[in-house]
């Protein structure tokens, strides 16, 4: 590669300052996760009564939410380390994208944990009295582990691109320089620290894919440990595992195109990765459809009795608008859209990738929330209000301010950090250019 | 009850010179020293025992009132009462839903109001079976889902088959809620407004569950403080109809407090049987099914609804 086209690359990728849009975008994102923290204050002080969470529906958005981060982050694993791994070299540049959703996503799902516990100031005693018995303890373990591999992969790759980015001193301001070299300045790309990167890559990539598999699995022991119906499945952790992966994926499939449009990345990232990450959707949303017809059709063919209710509430009860809206829009339409080659085309993929994202948040309630207003005992001796549940304004402001969150250190980072790793994407082209 | 309670809140006047009685779970020690010096000798002699077991005279004025203290400490109360097992039956045959055990047992944990440890359901199994009346209760189950899920061992099953909660420790997962199949824990979703003050500053002890903190969560607890004291369980004690028998399964005896049976004898004759047998808690409370009735079925509240709609 001549070096003409490689400072072209450069220059194209480094990171741009925010425009006018970028602003606009990121004061949204402040403003609701202020208001999310001023409802957080409130619950505080006044207790988890400012919910709508009452002893029935003991768990409410705050933990459909927390299942929903757990299971975006899951992409980070899959576009990395399988396709890593598998030697597809296609996804290269969607890779850093995919892991900072991970990162972000993992971050929030924690914080999201802490809010919904009842004395978030004894979360220490998780450590001086943790038993190990606990899926909570296991799901503690695994989320940290989780969180640290996921960030070395975020790092380890990003250090060609600060020396890079180090050498462009006058494309970046004071604080963001002194940052890169704190980071990375001890990175001289030798060829002893290349291949002892390349070799921790290798490493954490392998390992990142149990522990990925772990966290969600683990996620979905919450639920089926207990007996409650809906719940008490054997099917919950591979049925977990295939919505998350398919929702992760959305969720790359929207970023890619927000980036794409954005910065004006159509060279690196083209249409022919929407082709193929349109076909993984694909192939995601009918292996979670597979679970969904053996999670809901063979307890409905036998139609026990406390299975019966919570299972007619969704169908055709007090769900079922919600019920067979998550459906459709996780699963049947983007189906239908992506199916088709003109349906994997940037703009079409992006809006099937939203309806994922979009129909899976919903779907995570639907999990956890009408299995809790169908108890064994009838629900008696109790207020009105603990009969139903909607969230109020501060859980949904805290879960929308937990989203925006998330949103914003990925924007953040995109603003700090080449989105599109440069120095693969060099030695890709020199790689192909050779062959 | 009322009598009760105010015993509770007296003053322990032997601790100050036996100081035999164990410090709770609070971290505030209450044997401190800090009794004004100046006192005056008020001529009021008051007898008392000595740790050496002899009777002592001290002067009234030098007695210190203490706060109300957890007669064992937190170590004690997650062991359990040496050589027990204690188990309930309930007879649905003599129940009307009178609640009375429902009111003394908000009463005395102060639970909050609107919220309930014991809770009356009135049951009908299917279309054309009898309907009838279940109080329940937390099932102290030897194979408690509850404590399997607890990730800091807030909620604990002694020796004695009590199944308590530490409501210093309990981090407010709610997890425990979601493992009960029996739906019999509450959470303290904000402060109880029943408990006082005064009372929220009191050490809290595993065996009374008094006093129920915000982002906690409570249930029944069996009341193994009444029992260390000799008595019965606030329930048992409150209900006129004698529906509630407790008592030790070692010692092969229940008792409503005016009757008292062979435990082994009233499961067989009256064929007692367990809820949801089949989940494997295998719960300490046992039901007489409702034969031979000494009320008729009426659901009040009901029929009050049916008006209204
Ligand atoms: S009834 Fe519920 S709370 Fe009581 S021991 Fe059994 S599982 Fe635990
Ligand atoms: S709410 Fe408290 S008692 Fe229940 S599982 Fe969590 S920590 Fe344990």
């Amino acid at each position: 590669m001549e070096n003409s086209a490689k400072q072209k690359v450069i220059e194209e990728l480094l990171p741009q300052k925010f425009g006018k849009q970028g602003k606009i975008w990121v004061g949204i994102l402040l403003t609701l996760c202020i208001i999310g923290l001023i409802a957080y204050i409130r619950q505080l002080s006044k207790g988890l009564v400012v919910t709508a969470m009452r002893d029935y529906v003991s768990w409410g958005i705050y933990i459909s939410n927390f299942v929903f981060f757990v299971a975006i982050s899951l992409v980070g694993s899959l576009i990395t380390a399988v396709l890593r791994l598998t030697d597809v070299h296609w996804s290269t540049p969607l890779t850093r994208i995919a892991e900072i959703i991970a990162v972000s996503a993992i971050t929030f799902a924690s914080i999201i944990i802490i809010v919904d516990m009842g004395r978030p100031d004894r979360f220490y005693n998780l450590f001086i009295h943790g038993r190990l018995q606990s899926p909570i303890v296991w799901d503690v373990i695994v989320i940290t582990t989780y969180f640290f591999i996921s960030l070395l992969l975020l790092y380890f790759p990003l250090l060609p691109d600060l020396q890079i980015m180090l050498r462009y001193k006058e494309k970046t301001n004071k604080w963001l320089y002194k940052l890169y070299h704190y980071l990375g300045s001890f990175w001289k790309n030798t060829a002893g620290q290349i291949k002892m990167s390349e070799r921790a890559i290798n490493i954490l990539s392998v390992t990142i894919i149990p522990v990925a598999f772990s966290i969600h699995t683990v996620t979905s022991w919450l639920f089926a440990t207990t007996y409650r119906p809906g719940w008490d499945s054997t099917n919950f952790g591979a049925y977990f595992i295939s919505g998350a992966f398919l929702v992760g994926a959305g969720g790359v499939v929207v970023a890619m195109y927000v980036f794409r449009t954005h910065y004006k990345l159509e060279k690196y990232i083209t249409d022919g990765h929407f082709d193929k990450m349109g076909k993984i959707l694909v192939m995601l949303a009918l292996l979670y459809l597979y679970f969904n017809v053996n999670e809901y059709l063979i307890p409905a063919f036998k139609m026990k009795k406390p299975e019966e209710e919570h299972l007619r509430g969704l169908f055709t009860g007090e769900f079922a608008p919600i019920f067979w809206f998550a459906v459709s829009m996780a699963m049947f339409f983007p189906i239908l859209i992506l199916l088709f080659k003109k349906g994997r085309k940037p703009l079409p993929a992006f809006i099937a990738g939203l309806m994922v994202v979009i129909g899976s948040w919903f779907k995570r309630y639907l999990i956890v929330t009408p299995t809790l207003l169908h108890p064994f005992l009838p629900m008696q001796d109790v207020p009105d209000s603990y009969r139903h549940y909607f969230p109020t304004w501060e859980e949904w402001a805290i879960a929308v301010g937990s989203l925006a969150g998330a949103l914003l250190i990925i924007t953040f980072f995109a603003r700090i950090f080449p989105i599109i790793p440069i120095q693969e994407t060099i030695t890709e082209t020199e790689q192909h250019e050779k062959a | 009850m009322e009598q009760s309670n105010t015993s509770r809140r007296d003053f322990l006047l032997t601790s100050l010179l036996t100081g035999m009685t164990a410090i709770g779970c609070s971290t505030k020690d209450p044997f401190t020293a800090d009794a004004p010096v100046d006192v005056k000798p008020s001529g009021e002699k008051v007898k008392l025992l000595s740790v050496d077991g002899e009777v002592i005279e001290v002067d009234k004025a030098f007695l210190k009132p203490v706060p109300q203290l957890p007669s064992v400490s937190n170590a004690e109360a997650r062991v359990g009462i040496p050589g027990k097992k204690f188990v309930m039956v309930i007879d649905l045959s003599r129940c009307k839903s009178l609640k009375k055990c429902q009111s003394a047992c908000d009463h005395m944990h102060h639970v909050h109001s609107g919220q309930n440890w014991v809770k009356v359901y009135p049951m009908q199994d299917a279309e054309h079976t009898s309907p009838y009346w279940q109080p329940t209760i937390c099932m102290h189950c030897d194979e408690p889902p509850c404590v399997k899920v607890c990730p800091v061992d807030a909620t604990f099953k002694r020796e004695d088959g009590i199944v308590l909660i530490d409501s210093d420790r309990c981090i407010g997962c709610r997890f425990c809620m979601a493992a009960c199949p029996y739906s019999t824990r509450v959470f303290n979703w904000e402060s109880p407004d029943t408990v006082s003050e005064e009372l929220a500053v009191q050490p809290y002890s595993c065996e009374s569950s008094v006093p129920q903190k915000k982002g906690t969560v409570g249930k029944c607890d069996f009341c193994p403080d009444m029992t260390r004291q000799g008595e019965l369980p606030h329930c048992v004690a409150a209900c006129p109809n004698g529906v509630f028998a407790f008592g030790d399964m070692n010692e092969d005896t229940v008792t409503n407090g005016s009757e008292t049976f062979r435990f082994s004898d009233l499961i067989r004759d009256k064929a007692g049987y367990r809820l949801m047998e089949d989940l494997g808690t295998k719960p300490s409370v046992y039901y007489l099914p409702p034969v031979n009735r000494n009320f008729p079925f009426e659901n009040k509240e009901q029929k009050a609804e049916d008006k209204k709609s």
